[in-house]
């Protein structure tokens, strides 16, 4: 390989020198690459191969025989109503979860960045949820959430709103679930809009000043938001990724219930593949779950380009 | 600051109310962690919140939480695995990091597409096969079956390439004059120069794999090897999920250092975590 390279450097009049020196270059950048290489193929692009070459298959863990059967276990994913209620129930999760904690975060941006007062105490209050283990902090959660004692019930019940048992209710758990992603997630948007308002030029602000735009609210429409979009899309793309790999609270609270109304996909992937043994459906499982991540993904790209090309 | 004029002195008033009301209900969790750690079961139950106990309970608490389960091991593999991980990231991205923005080399486009594909997939994905694997290789149940999975960071290399991109060239140049291998300049030239960046890659690192639940609850079934989100899911199922005191004791205990770090040094966390802002 480092002889491919040596023959097909630019270098037409090469001195001897030259062309040792790109050779030498070559065989230390090789050597270098070398052990990400190899931990790149054997931990994350081999096994994705490998998920998809799998779910093809008939495979139970520890089986002795393996078959291909095709489409068999999508064909089974279609017929299934677990994995029906899954996808919908993930599905509704990222949706109302995402707006949320990125129109919350980014109010809380526009609002520390408005003052020069407190600045650093509400940045790192916002920012604690994102740092601390969600494990440890879904037990908290849980006892916050207990119908009696739980501090949310006496919260609301001091306010006189009904309550009820939220997480053990099949029609009110999945919006629990979301409260506490929301907790959790507002923190990292919010240092991300920051950054993002820290980018737009202090001279688009004069120029609309200049121009007439003198409220809060007309320098926030005419130059923020438009100045903030590729950010927004960023934020909104990594928080659909990271939402839709909810599963820590799901485990340690709900198990998927009650009657499946938690149940999301990752957790579905969890199930079968290390509950039930079931590699290749959990298999075919990961396909779809890698699938939305990617149609995510591409999203934002197809935004972005659209944006590169209108604005 | 960048997009403000001095604020009337109601618009201060409104902005004040409203974060604090955001950051009280932040921080409302930790607090209620905290207390409850703090307090004998009768006050748990007690109706009506009550920020300090009556009666402390503290020592039986915190005492209970360290001898039912193995909490400090707990806190150690988490040291030990996060250490580990981190070590071994940094071993494999660094050098592939300056070869991919500094050296000439055949494959060098490939070999970055292949990374960049790599960020696309999420962390959860590979595992079923990692599972088999681990098993076949007998890692099942042990610390490195925790660690082999992430010793390889596509974010770290991707992030530390569009770092050494701007270290001048002038700079490796000289090294090679004074007869540095490329391996050298890798740790004495480069290395020194990425502090900064290798300081906010370590903050996300160690955040993530402390805090990682999927794969240690996938590949771990010893009590002893658990992770500290793992231990505390042991922890739970030991309690039944009702001896609240010992369980937000044991909650405090693992959430403490991440928290305590930030806290001392939140400045770089938030950067850190900005950095993921620049895919």
């Amino acid at each position: 390989m480092a002889e491919g390279s040596l023959l097909a450097a630019p270098t037409v009049r090469a001195a001897t020198p030259r062309a040792a020196q790109a050779r030498a270059e070559a065989w230390a950048a090789w050597l270098l690459v070398l052990p990400a290489t190899v931990l790149l193929w054997l931990m994350l692009l081999g096994p994705v191969v490998a998920v998809l070459a799998l779910s093809f298959t008939d495979w139970t863990f520890g089986a002795p025989t393996i078959a291909w059967v095709g489409l068999e276990n999508y064909r089974e994913m279609a017929e299934d109503r677990v994995f029906w209620t899954t996808l919908a129930n993930t599905v509704v999760y990222v949706g109302l979860s995402v707006p949320i904690s990125v129109g919350l975060g980014l109010g809380v941006a526009l609002l520390i960045e408005a003052g020069t007062s407190g600045v650093s105490f509400y940045r790192a209050a916002f920012f604690l949820p994102v740092v601390a283990t969600l494990l440890g902090m879904a037990l908290v959660w849980e006892f916050m959430f207990h119908p009696t004692v739980g501090l949310i019930n006496q919260t609301l019940t001091a306010l006189g709103i009904p309550v009820r048992n939220w997480l053990k209710d099949p029609a009110t758990a999945l919006y629990a679930l979301m409260a506490i992603g929301v907790w959790q997630a507002v923190g990292l948007n919010m240092v991300l809009f920051l950054a993002g308002l820290k980018a737009i030029p202090r001279d688009l602000y004069e120029a609309a000043a200049i121009d007439g735009a003198d409220g809060a609210w007309e320098r926030f429409r005419r130059v923020t938001w438009p100045m903030l979009g590729p950010a927004l899309v960023f934020v909104v793309t990594i928080t659909a990724i990271r939402s839709f790999q909810i599963f820590d609270t799901v485990q340690v609270i709900t198990d998927g219930g009650p009657e499946k109304s938690t149940s999301v996909l990752l957790y579905l992937i969890y199930q079968e593949g290390f509950q039930f043994l079931r590699s290749a459906y959990a298999a075919a499982l990961t396909v779809v779950f890698l699938a939305f991540t990617l149609a995510i993904i591409l999203t934002k790209v197809v935004l972005l380009d659209r944006r590169a090309h209108y604005g | 600051m960048s997009a403000s004029r001095p604020l009337s002195w109601p618009a201060a008033i409104a902005r004040h109310a409203v974060l604090i009301t955001g950051a009280v209900v932040m921080l409302a969790p930790f607090v209620v962690m905290v207390s409850v750690s703090l307090k004998p079961p009768g006050e748990i139950f007690a109706p009506g919140f009550r920020l300090l106990p009556v009666t402390w309970h503290a020592a039986e608490n915190y005492a209970e939480a360290f001898t039912r389960v193995p909490l400090a091991r707990f806190i150690l593999n988490g040291v030990i695995v996060t250490a580990a991980i981190l070590a071994c990231q940094l071993a494999a991205a660094l050098p592939m990091a300056y070869a991919l923005a500094k050296l000439r080399f055949r494959g060098r486009g490939v070999l970055f597409a292949l990374v960049l594909l790599g960020l696309l997939v999420p962390p959860q994905v590979p595992a079923i096969p990692l599972y088999i694997a681990m098993w076949q290789v007998g890692l099942i149940d042990t610390y490195a079956g925790i660690i082999l999975p992430s010793t390889i960071s596509v974010f770290g290399i991707f992030m530390m390439r569009q770092f050494f991109k701007t270290v001048p060239d002038d700079l490796i140049h000289a090294a090679r004059l004074d007869g540095l291998s490329e391996l050298a300049i890798v740790w004495r030239i480069m290395l020194p120069t990425a502090i900064p960046a290798i300081a906010a890659f370590a903050v996300l690192s160690i955040v993530w794999n402390w805090n990682e639940f999927f794969w240690p609850l996938i590949v771990i079934q010893s009590e002893h090897l658990a992770t500290p989100p793992l231990g505390i899911v042991f922890f739970d199922n030991a309690e039944a999920g009702t001896n609240y005191g010992p369980l937000m004791a044991g909650a405090t205990a693992i959430t403490l250092p991440l928290v305590l770090a930030f806290l001392v040094a939140s400045r770089h966390f938030v950067e850190g975590f900005t950095m993921t802002g620049m895919k």
